[in-house]
């Protein structure tokens, strides 16, 4: 499909703008930012429109020959998963060059430039339909991460931005010898789509996952290479923490989803076990260890732990439920902690402390940030009628056709997210405040309102009417699923009829799809045709 | 031995290098100072013409002077580098050379000497030749290295490397006579056709490859015969470390694959293996011995000898298959070496810290609050040598990774990469000094750059073929290609 190039426009957009706020004016840098941020926002929505939700297919296809001796292709293209991930990103970065405008002191200049590439990057790594080009921007994100983390960091910032370095960069290496492995085995091509037709030997895929996992599991991260994540959230501005949180942390889950689930599909199940295992300990141990935590970008970053823990339950469950409320807790995760990390950076800014003990009793002083605050929590701990709550349910569905065991050690998750996340509350919200800190302790302003509404919203939104985001990712998680269970198969079938979220995949007949929006009018059950 | 005048056109890149050498030499001391510059001008003219007429050899392929040289596109791959980098040693040297008062014309003319011993070793079909280049290229570089008299470092630097050189080319030339009496020829290609069908059990052909490994080892600063690497480099001037570095590297590699190749091919299965070892060692030590140092120049010497390490990978793939893409891995590799390692030495030269080089880690402190733009191009170039996307330095080891791939070697791309990890250590550290570090308060002791036209024009040249090749090295990875097809 030739057309438009959005996706191509969506990548070049925030790398020209990153050159861009070099040349502007001092004072007009934050603006300069904050409008290329915006019109890749813009550029954007239409996709989701534009999307057509009854096709599993790669649409929006853009290809060109890029290193032609190697067959490497520029090649970009969007599917039900990458799409809503594409428009998480444009949605947040807007919201990182707002909340940013004041906090960052020195070298605003760098900062934007570096947030515009990081943005380029991400879209890259969610478009990205040929192998090389997806390593290309994967690590291309490494380096911008790097300086943001050590030039406007917090103290320990050094040894946060190396760690992270080293344990991203271990990672990935090892996935460029697969795709180097896998280009020889696939038929001498980097192309994702044909690669993930292909059949491999079990023990090529044997050796290939590990060699994926090592690059992905680092990134979401799983148990045990997650000890990177704290220190480089805690050290991270906000800007940081909030990218790093949101979307960083969604490629790993993105990669397993897109290259090791269809790719190998057979020891992506021989795995399954092993992964259920390594995401259940992430999901009690990441909760447990946030229940101890006096820092709150610590405990955020301990809850996110936790939290990908239940994405990646859900991805290995091989059952539509499994994977689309794994897709939905990626997006609702890139959300809700965004926002919690937006409220943490703003209450820093005022009381310079991210200490609990520092920040007590915020409902009278700061009666608005206390709502906000409160309903990020309670959407991180899975209150019905916000966001996560569906992607957990849906996550817990699948797991329950597993294995009911598994289910009850993640629900232990859950629990335990209520706890720490209303002690917080608890603590933070409704203590009492401490009068010297008082004076500093002015409420959110116009700026930091719109900085936080749009998630607040999109919560309610996604929470309420899941339907249009889980209508465009269905077709292309069948797909995923047909390639571990070939259609004919009893057990594959089983697992989709006995599915009470999705809609049937014929449902929506115009290729546009309804509006996000509009989606109010679709009823759970799916329109009659 | 009969040569025709054609075989004298032939070689006129040769000759004119070799002539403005002489002619640099000669005016040198009749010059006033203030016309000195004029000598910088005559021999970048000169590299300019030789550039022309070496692109115009590419096309069409000869063997002259009854064998003992050849023109073809291999060759003129590398000099078309080594023109390059020539020219840029030449625009470094001129502000550098300055700076450190060490303003010597008889410099240019032995840059000149250096350039034409590297252009006879990269187009020799006859292991003398390649003797005669070899020296031609060490002798020049042995003086160049001791140029910086008032310096003790930079004479022992020179003693170090002529005794090692020299001791190294006995072993090269003991080698080339042991082959002469195994097969009864210097020329490559008498050569090849006598091993045919012969393998390393024949002790004499044994001892003759291990002692050209490892007389080419020394030139190519492998591991274990690298031993005078990081006191070289440290020591000599920095326009010349970084000739060193990238020009004597190419010219090596140049020569040692077309002997390894056209002459040795035969044995490649039994060469690979040794290789293998030396690969192997060279990635591990170089790496880690880089991790440790606090002299800027000692590390890129470090980071010079993993590049070799890097570039044996596509040596090394070469035995075990029977298409050429390792070999051109390696062409692509050094190429895109040059630019990345001659920026970093080009930033080194140019930081000043009160009236001396400033050359320790610590002195890059604070780099990117003073000098923005040159705090960035370092940052290009460390990242490059880490090999991460979007730069050259990825596309090099994509190369050659792909090669030893393609060779059944995945487990060595693994080992490479690891290693490649923790060079990423010591690269961004670098990094750190200058962008997360504040600088001291006591101004005078921070660090200033140099800055002049020509400085600029190498930084420029230098920080595009990382960025350009980093995103699009079709025209290069082309050229390299068609290069390696021309090796028999």
């Amino acid at each position: 499909m030739t057309g438009f190039p959005w996706l191509t426009l969506l990548v070049v957009l925030p790398l020209a703008g990153a050159i861009a706020v070099f040349a502007v004016k001092e004072r007009s840098v934050k603006v300069t930012a904050l409008a290329v941020a915006i019109a890749d926002l813009l550029i954007s929505l239409p996709l989701w429109w534009l999307f057509d939700a009854s096709s599993g297919e790669m649409q929006f296809m853009e290809s060109a020959r890029w290193i032609p001796s190697l067959s490497i292709n520029y090649r970009l293209g969007l599917d039900g998963i990458s799409l809503p991930l594409v428009l998480m990103t444009t949605v947040l970065m807007p919201l990182c060059i707002l909340i940013s405008w004041h906090s960052i002191e020195i070298r605003m200049r760098s900062f934007m430039a570096m947030l515009l590439i990081m943005e380029s990057a991400m879209i890259g790594v969610f478009t990205a339909l040929d192998f090389v080009l997806f390593y290309v921007f994967w690590e291309a994100m490494l380096i911008p991460m790097y300086l943001l983390i050590g030039i406007w960091g917090g103290p320990n910032r050094l040894y946060a931005a190396i760690k992270f370095l080293l344990y991203t960069l271990a990672g990935s290496v090892l996935l460029l010898v697969a795709i180097l492995v896998l280009y020889f085995q696939g038929g001498h091509t980097f192309d994702i789509v044909q690669l993930s037709q292909g059949t491999y030997s079990n023990s090529l895929q044997f050796w290939l996952f590990l060699a994926f996992f090592a690059a992905f599991a680092v990134k979401v991260p799983m148990f045990p290479f997650h000890t990177w994540l704290p220190d480089a959230h805690v050290e991270a501005p906000t800007a940081g923490s909030v990218i790093l949180a949101s979307v960083l942390l969604k490629m790993g889950t993105y990669g397993f989803l897109r290259f090791s689930l269809p790719m190998l599909p057979d020891a992506s199940q021989a795995f399954t076990p092993v992964m259920v295992a390594l995401s259940i300990v992430a999901i009690i141990y990441g909760a447990y260890m946030a229940l101890a935590q006096s820092d709150l970008k610590k405990l955020i970053a301990y809850s996110s732990v936790s939290h990908m823990g239940f994405v990646t339950l859900g991805l290995f469950m091989f059952n539509i439920q499994g994977i689309e409320g794994a897709v939905m807790q990626m997006v609702n995760h890139g959300i809700t902690t965004g926002g919690l990390f937006l409220c943490v950076g703003m209450i820093y800014e005022r009381t310079h402390s991210r200490q609990i003990a520092d920040n007590t009793g915020l409902t009278k002083p700061m009666p608005r940030y206390a709502t906000f605050l409160v309903i990020f929590s309670l959407s991180s701990l899975g209150l019905p009628g916000t966001n996560s709550f569906v992607g957990e349910f849906m996550v817990l569905a699948g797991a329950f056709l597993w294995s009911k065991i598994a289910t009850a050690f993640a629900l232990l998750g859950i629990i335990l997210a209520a706890a720490y996340l209303l002690w917080m509350v608890q603590r933070v919200a409704f203590g009492v405040p401490d009068p010297h800190m008082l004076p500093k302790l002015r409420d959110v302003n116009l700026r930091e309102m719109i900085t936080v509404v749009p998630l607040v919203v999109l919560i309610f939104l996604i929470g309420l009417f899941p339907n249009p985001i889980l209508t465009r990712m269905h077709p292309s998680v069948e797909k995923v699923i047909a390639r571990a269970f070939p259609p004919s198969t009893e057990h594959g079938s089983a697992m989709r009829q006995a599915d009470p979220f999705s809609p049937t995949v014929k449902r929506i007949t115009s290729p546009t799809g309804p509006a996000f929006g509009q989606g109010a009018q679709v009823s759970p059950e799916g329109q009659p045709q | 031995m009969t040569f025709s005048a054609a075989d004298l056109f032939l070689v006129l890149p040769e000759l004119l290098v070799v002539t403005a050498a002489c002619i640099v030499f000669v005016l040198d001391p009749v010059l006033r100072a203030s016309d000195k510059d004029g000598l910088v001008w005559l021999s970048l003219g000169t590299l300019a013409v030789c550039m022309g007429l070496t692109a115009s050899q590419i096309q069409a392929p000869a063997t002259i002077f009854s064998g003992l040289v050849v023109i073809d596109a291999y060759g003129a791959f590398w000099k078309l580098l080594l023109y390059f980098v020539t020219g840029l040693t030449i625009l470094l040297s001129h502000s550098y050379l300055k700076e450190e008062q060490l303003y010597f014309g008889e410099y240019y003319g032995f840059v000149l000497l250096a350039l034409s011993g590297m252009m006879v070793m990269v187009s020799s079909a006859d292991l003398l030749t390649l003797y005669l280049g070899t020296e031609l290229m060490s002798l020049s570089l042995y003086v160049m290295a001791g140029l910086k008299r008032s310096e003790p470092r930079s004479l022992e630097a020179s003693a170090k490397y002529f005794v090692l050189g020299a001791f190294s080319s006995g072993i090269l030339l003991y080698g080339i006579s042991l082959l002469y009496g195994a097969t009864g020829s210097t020329r490559l290609p008498e050569i090849a056709a006598a091993i045919s069908g012969r393998n390393l059990d024949d002790p004499l052909l044994l001892f003759a490859t291990i002692l050209l490994t490892v007389g080419f080892g020394f030139k190519l600063a492998v591991v274990p015969f690298h031993m005078w690497t990081p006191d070289v480099y440290q020591g000599a001037p920095t326009s010349v470390t970084a000739f060193m570095a990238v020009a004597s590297k190419a010219a090596s590699f140049g020569a040692f694959l077309r002997v390894f190749i056209e002459g040795l091919g035969g044995l490649k299965a039994n060469w690979s293996a040794m290789f293998l070892l030396l690969c192997l060692a060279t990635l591990i030590l170089g790496n880690v011995l880089a991790l440790v140092q606090t002299n800027v120049k000692r590390m890129l010497a470090y980071s010079s000898i993993a590049h070799a390490g890097y570039a044996l990978i596509g040596v090394v793939a070469t035995g075990h298959m029977e298409n050429s893409s390792g070999i051109a891995s390696v062409l692509l590799y050094l190429t895109l070496y040059a630019f990345m390692t001659f920026g970093a030495f080009a930033i080194v030269a140019m930081l000043r810290k009160g009236g001396i080089e400033g050359v320790d880690i610590e002195d890059f402190t604070g780099l990117a609050k003073r000098h923005p733009v040159a705090a960035l191009l370092m940052l290009i170039f460390m990242v490059s040598l880490a090999g991460i996307p979007p730069t050259a330095g990825f596309i090099g080891k994509l190369y050659v990774f792909m090669s030893a791939v393609e060779a059944g070697l995945p487990w060595l791309a693994a080992v490479a990469l690891i290693f490649a990890v923790i060079s990423a250590y010591y690269y961004l550290r670098l990094v750190m000094v200058m962008y997360m570090r504040e600088p001291s308060d006591l101004s005078s002791t921070s660090p200033r750059m140099v800055m002049s036209p020509a400085l600029s024009i190498v930084l420029a040249c230098a920080v595009a073929g990382v960025v350009i090749f980093g995103i699009y090295p079709n025209p290069l990875v082309n050229f390299a290609m068609h290069a390696v097809s021309a090796l028999k």
